[in-house]
């Protein structure tokens, strides 16, 4: 039995069949499709977690009752896993633990392309990297089979052309024979005091030695000699890229990217007569084998920035390029906020007031985008509410009531929430709006502690902002309509002038939930053309439900398309003419 | 190597239908025994911007996306996107287009207008142009919406694999109660 399933459900597929009965995970593109598609098996418990941290813990604990478990996260996710990922490599594990980043080079949806192999080797862990959809399955298998061996957590590093590139893979039945999970008392082994700890890092060196060696021998790192002049060293997606452009080349192609295979690496050194790595961003294999005292050439002729492609690297190599076509400047087309999006006018507004943004990770990111333009920072997910503290705590006072931090629900609740803490307890005089669409919404509509329901489809305890914010202590605490541009206008100037921390909630769904009665499509609006003046005031909000449609000389008209408009309301309230209403 | 891989390239706007078509375009190359990968990014670009969506098949595949410049077959599903992405199509590259016009944030702003003539600027380069009235044919297939499988059907008829296994690989894909308007909607872009 045969199927085409993307890395990230091949992924899902291995956890399937190695036994895993516990997945975690926090959505992060290309990564949130693991999840996705694992609850497809039923017998896995797997959940949304409000962040990575949270996610690897309970995979920690999963793993020390005894059960497999898997967590899966965006390559920024491990930053904020780190903490307990760095002491899982001393405690080991019971049942296996595999942790599953998806990286991005490129940053086809990402803030940064930090290269997650540096992550196993500062954290002394195994990394295992497939370069299909038939070894993400294999290799997520093996990946437990390893862990519980070597006492170790796995991470199974994947990148977007792994995550999001679909294979053919043959489907296997699921292991028997795990044992039970129960509870084992260890705790010489689970209680990371200093004294402990100080007998647990030795092990974990000589986990790591061994691994090197047993690599040589892995059926994963497998040497594949052809044409010895040219010898190349690599793993993931570049693999098939180099058989692609080089099918003559010998390569060892590594599944096992960390530790490295060392001996293998020596042979196969010195059957071939130039050597080199073929890899995505940092040099990782290529300075470890040159420390290994080999001649190897690698990023002298391949950028440290972005994915590689066939085309890259058949120049790499000197190799003819292709002669294509060339086209001239066409209009770009950037992403944007969807018709109705209760964003829009929230950006609207902050625009108006001339406010400092301090921004996050969401949806809401394009409303640094013309013609909204209302963003002055972001840098990872929850960073808005810190660096808004920041921020008033070094400029003036005419200055600091500007300042406002934008953040969305889910990322409120990631690593918001301690921010607004840290402005709440040391009094930091700015303001922060929780855009609440009552979804994680960017990677695709995924549920959320504040959502109502689980990844499962379960109704589930909602998180009241309101009251989860005057427990933090904010005095002032607002909820708004973001569809009312004079209502979110007037809270915002209000709450921006006020020397004291506060907080301001908008309150309305994306308009992309399809869950029955949360968000309802009104009425659509129409232009009229006779009142129509051209004056562009509605375009200022960038809908793309709205079209400026050039006229005879300078006099133009908007044009509402009736299949994008979701009856919002918004443009409606920009005409001074009174041109746009609802269609009858 | 290249030469026994067959090259596709799906490309247009998030939001219309591309993902679906070239998952069509996958288990049809697949129930009809050849290898086959292909590759899209999700995400960010889901939001309205352009999306590139890569489908290859043979014997055996390697790269999940197209060489650039390699393309044998361009599957565009609006006009400038097709456009945009004519560099990754190799010479004499089989082009099937809708005749579709999204304007993008600019040209809706009224900072740019949508560049007129793009149809001859394609068929100049690639003579091998099949220019499909999607929308127009979706309607008359029973729904506004069908229109990816419309242009699915049309660049069925340049690719050598038998009729059976496009309508299995339908029956699977697309969900039971859309399947009747979609085999009509395929078939319509089939005999064009």
């Amino acid at each position: 039995m045969h199927e085409i399933l993307s890395g990230n459900e091949a992924i899902a597929r291995g956890a399937h069949e190695a036994g895993v009965k516990v997945a975690s995970a926090y959505p992060g593109t290309p990564s949130t499709e693991i999840l996705e598609t694992i609850i497809q098996y039923k017998e896995i418990d797997a959940s949304w977690a409000p962040n990575e941290k949270v996610a690897l813990e309970v995979a920690i604990g999963a793993s020390f009752g005894g059960g497999r478990a898997l967590v899966a996260m965006k390559h920024v996710g491990v930053n904020v896993a780190a903490d307990p990922l760095f002491t899982l490599s001393y405690t080991g594990v019971n049942g296996g633990l595999l942790l599953v980043v998806a990286d991005d080079p490129e940053m086809h949806s990402s803030q940064n392309e930090q290269d997650s192999r540096n992550y196993a080797k500062f954290a002394k862990v195994p990394l295992l990297e497939p370069s299909d959809s038939r070894e993400c399955k294999e290799f997520t298998r093996l990946a437990f089979e390893l862990s519980e061996r070597y006492d170790t957590p796995v991470i199974l590093r994947s990148t977007t052309r792994i995550s999001h590139g679909k294979s053919i893979v043959e489907l296997d039945e699921p292991v028997t024979g795990l044992p039970e999970p129960r509870l084992v008392r260890n705790s010489a082994k689970l209680v990371m005091l200093p004294g402990n700890a100080k007998v647990r890092h030795p092990l974990v060196e000589e986990r790591m030695a061994k691994l090197s060696r047993d690599g040589s021998t892995l059926a994963i790192n497998r040497l594949e000699l052809r044409d010895t002049s040219i010898g190349i060293i690599t793993s993931g997606v570049c693999y098939q890229y180099v058989r692609e452009v080089l099918p003559d080349a010998s390569t060892l192609k590594l599944g096992m990217v960390h530790p490295l295979p060392r001996d293998l690496i020596r042979k196969f050194a010195a059957q071939v007569d130039t050597l080199y790595v073929v890899e995505e961003l940092d040099p990782f294999i290529e300075e470890q084998v040159k420390a290994m005292g080999i001649a190897v050439t690698g990023k002298e002729i391949f950028s440290l920035c972005g994915e590689l492609t066939p085309g890259r690297i058949r120049k790499a190599f000197g190799l003819p390029g292709v002669e294509n076509s060339v086209v001239e400047k066409l209009p770009g087309r950037p992403p944007n906020m969807c018709p109705g999006c209760p964003h829009r006018g929230v950006f609207f507004a902050l625009n108006q007031l001339k406010a400092y943004v301090t921004g996050d990770i969401g949806c809401y990111t394009l409303g640094f985008m013309p013609p909204l333009s209302a963003m002055d920072t972001c840098v990872c997910m929850g960073a808005s509410i810190g660096t808004a503290t920041g921020v008033v705590k070094v400029v003036s006072e005419e200055e600091r009531k500007k300042v406002v931090a934008v953040i969305g629900d889910s990322t409120f609740l990631h690593t918001g929430i301690n921010g607004l803490m840290d402005m709440v307890y040391n009094n930091a005089p700015a303001t922060v709006v929780i855009l609440d669409n009552r979804i994680t919404a960017m990677t695709g509509r995924q549920e959320n502690p504040a959502s109502g329901f689980t990844l499962t489809d379960e109704p589930a305890q909602r998180i009241d902002f309101p009251l989860l914010c005057k427990a933090l202590g904010v005095k002032h605490i607002r909820v708004v309509n973001p569809l009312d541009l004079e209502e979110t206008k007037r809270v915002l100037k209000e709450e921006m002038a006020r020397p004291e921390p506060s907080v301001i909630i908008t309150d309305k769904p994306c308009v992309l939930i399809k869950r029955e009665g949360v968000f309802t499509k009104g009425p659509v609006y129409q232009v009229d053309a006779e009142q129509c003046t051209g004056c562009r005031a509605c375009l200022k909000i960038g809908c793309p439900a709205i079209e400026w449609q050039p006229g005879e000389g300078k006099q133009g008209k908007a044009f509402i398309d009736p299949l994008l408009c979701t009856g919002c309301d918004v443009c409606r309230q920009l005409c001074k003419f009174d041109a746009i209403g609802r269609s009858k | 190597m290249s030469g026994q891989i067959t090259n596709i390239l799906l490309v247009g706007v998030g939001g219309q239908g591309i993902l679906l078509a070239s998952e069509i375009l996958s288990e049809t190359f697949m129930l009809a025994g050849f290898d086959v990968k292909k590759s899209e990014i999700h995400g960010m670009s889901q939001r309205g911007g352009s999306v590139v969506s890569h489908v290859r098949y043979g014997r055996e595949v390697f790269s999940p996306i197209v060489p650039e410049g390699e393309g044998d077959i361009l599957f565009g599903f609006e006009l400038m996107e097709t456009c945009r992405a004519l560099p990754l199509l190799k010479k004499g590259g089989k082009v099937v287009a809708n005749d579709l016009r999204i304007p993008p944030p600019s040209v809706l702003m009224g900072q740019e207008t949508y560049p007129e003539g793009l149809a001859d600027r394609i068929r100049t380069e690639f003579p091998d142009l099949l220019l499909v009235d999607g929308q127009q044919l979706a309607m008359d297939a029973g729904n506004p919406r069908v229109a990816n499988t419309v242009l699915l059907g049309a660049v069925s008829k340049r690719i050598d694999i038998a009729e059976d296994y496009w309508l299995k690989a339908l029956e699977k894909l697309v969900p039971k109660k859309a399947l009747e308007v979609n085999r009509k909607a395929f078939m319509l872009g089939r005999n064009l």
